[in-house]
């Protein structure tokens, strides 16, 4: 136990980790040992049973959008930009937009596919349609 | 058995104060108007006080609980600051049940007040962007709840029609109410055609952006009948929470109001038809059929067709909102003590044109965060201990 709570618990936290791996491209997401739920935002704990066995694993990328609202940005400031939330096919919801499509055509139930947006300060994931 | 907590202590004394806008004057002064009205209409000053609970906006930095304190000269034996976002009062009124009951504090004092229209015009809150939904730049709070009623929609077929007609119920509860801010004539096609904030929100889904401020006094039952004003007791109070951050929330369709609202009608020994009067947080339209369903006043699911049958506008089945609520009435930021004081005043039966005939049962129900916290009160006149 003692070891395990070892690499938890020290070095970078989960925060830092998944953005390290932004930063190399790569969506990581974190699995639980002990009851296999998959999470989302990094943390130490499973937000389904507690344990602190929590590893990092690539998901497919695969999602559904699960809910749609479109920000109605005046035009100066940019225009309008919808903001999803997106179920994993791994089972964790993300925050998201879905780029590529008018924002009427975001749909719930829509199917969509990660890919990271290196443009701006930090790295961040948006969804394409798939 | 039943609960120890039902019916232990009651509200003497409650009070409005800088409804709408108040120019020049801090949170803080509007909070100590409301507090000395209450105090005054139940025959006391703050010097009788002995336990505080309260909020002010953006309460990160100036400890409310004890500034307030220091300004009216209070020292208390009890001081709560809980944050649970705009349904804290909710669990205040709790709180000092308990500690009145137990002997800990004879005269409690909640209080909340707001300068947020005047001091900057927008919603003032101390919420900060969480990292993970940043970078989607949401409207904070609007678009957490517009994902909401998205999925309500998709789900039950909820229309923007039945959002709206919460909107326009709670006008006309408000063209009733001379202390409401917004007042005059609002159909559903004005609410559906006013500028988008967020879809599916109009300006006219969201709550307002006012000055205000309210404050309740609290004593125990064996006191409640030595003061002015009728007593209205508490006879049920639960709190539950889900999530912080919208991303979080499991379901979007169900709130934790379900839990919130089995365990205080549990204690109150009550059921949703005992209810005379509801008062529930309306920040947004959504909110009103998400709350009305969990708290067992509709079906899940059929909370549009509700609200658009005229059944919480005046001479409906079921009064909500009887001031105007969130939406119409009042809102500088944390509308939650609002619910608590119409409902003691619809208890009291001083509520004019609005009042609802011979109400001795509120039901104010407070929601915090994006539909993240949830918390229920059941209040009842005498007759009903």
């Amino acid at each position: 136990m003692s070891a395990i709570q070892d690499a938890v618990f020290n070095g970078p936290g989960p925060d830092r980790v998944y953005q390290e791996y932004l930063g190399k491209g790569e969506l990581r997401i974190q699995r639980c040992g002990d009851c296999g739920k998959q999470v989302f935002y990094p943390r130490l704990t499973c937000t389904g049973c507690g344990s602190i066995k929590l590893a990092w694993v690539c998901p497919s990328g695969r999602g559904t959008v699960y809910a749609v609202s479109i920000v109605n940005r005046r035009t100066e400031k940019g225009g309008p930009y919808n903001v999803v939330l997106v179920d994993l096919a791994e089972g964790a919801r993300m925050m998201g937009r879905v780029d590529g499509v008018d924002n009427e055509q975001v749909k719930i139930g829509m199917a969509v596919k990660a890919k990271i947006d290196s443009s701006g300060k930090a790295p961040f994931v948006v969804f394409d349609p798939a | 058995m039943p609960n120890s907590i039902r019916g232990a202590a009651a509200i003497v004394g409650a009070s409005l104060a800088g409804l709408g806008e108040a120019p020049g004057r801090t949170s803080e002064d509007i909070a100590i108007e409301a507090s000395y009205k209450a105090l005054a209409e139940a025959g006391l000053t703050t010097q009788d006080v002995d336990a505080v609970f309260g909020s002010l906006p953006g309460d990160c930095t100036p400890l409310s609980g004890l500034l307030m304190a220091e300004i009216m000269g209070i020292r208390p034996k009890f001081t709560d600051n809980n944050r649970t976002g705009g349904s804290t009062f909710l669990s205040y009124t709790l709180m000092a049940a308990m500690a009145l009951k137990e002997g800990l504090c004879d005269t409690a004092l909640i209080f909340y007040g707001s300068n947020q229209r005047s001091n900057t015009g927008k919603l003032v809150s101390s919420v900060r962007p969480f990292l993970y939904e940043a970078f989607y730049n949401p409207v904070f709070p609007a678009t957490s709840y517009a994902l909401a009623a998205s999925r309500h929609m998709h789900q039950y077929g909820t229309t923007r029609e039945q959002l709206a007609s919460v909107a326009v119920a709670a006008r006309q509860w408000a063209n009733m109410n001379p202390e409401a801010f917004m007042r005059g004539p609002l159909s559903v096609s004005d609410v559906l055609n006013s500028r988008m904030v967020s879809s599916p929100f109009t300006v006219r889904d969201c709550c307002l952006v006012t000055d205000g401020g309210a404050a309740l006094v609290m004593v125990s039952a064996k006191r409640a009948k030595d003061f002015p004003k009728k007593p209205v007791y508490l006879l049920g109070a639960a709190a539950a929470t889900t999530h912080m951050n919208i991303m979080a929330m499991a379901d979007l369709t169900e709130t934790a109001a379900k839990d919130s609202g089995q365990r205080a009608f549990q204690m109150a020994g009550m059921k949703p038809a005992d209810v005379d009067v509801v008062e529930l947080y309306d920040a947004f339209t959504i909110n009103a059929i998400l709350f009305l369903e969990d708290l067992g006043f509709c079906k899940k699911g059929e909370g549009g067709s509700f609200v658009a049958s005229g059944a919480i506008a005046p001479g409906g089945s079921l009064p909500v909102n009887t001031n105007g609520g969130g939406l119409s009435c009042v809102h500088p930021g944390m509308y939650g003590m609002f619910t608590l004081v119409e409902g003691v005043r619809q208890l009291r039966g001083e509520c004019g044109e609005r009042q609802v005939k011979n109400a001795q049962v509120a039901l104010c129900h407070g929601n915090g965060g994006v539909l993240s916290s949830q918390i229920t009160n059941i209040l009842g006149s005498e007759a009903t201990l």
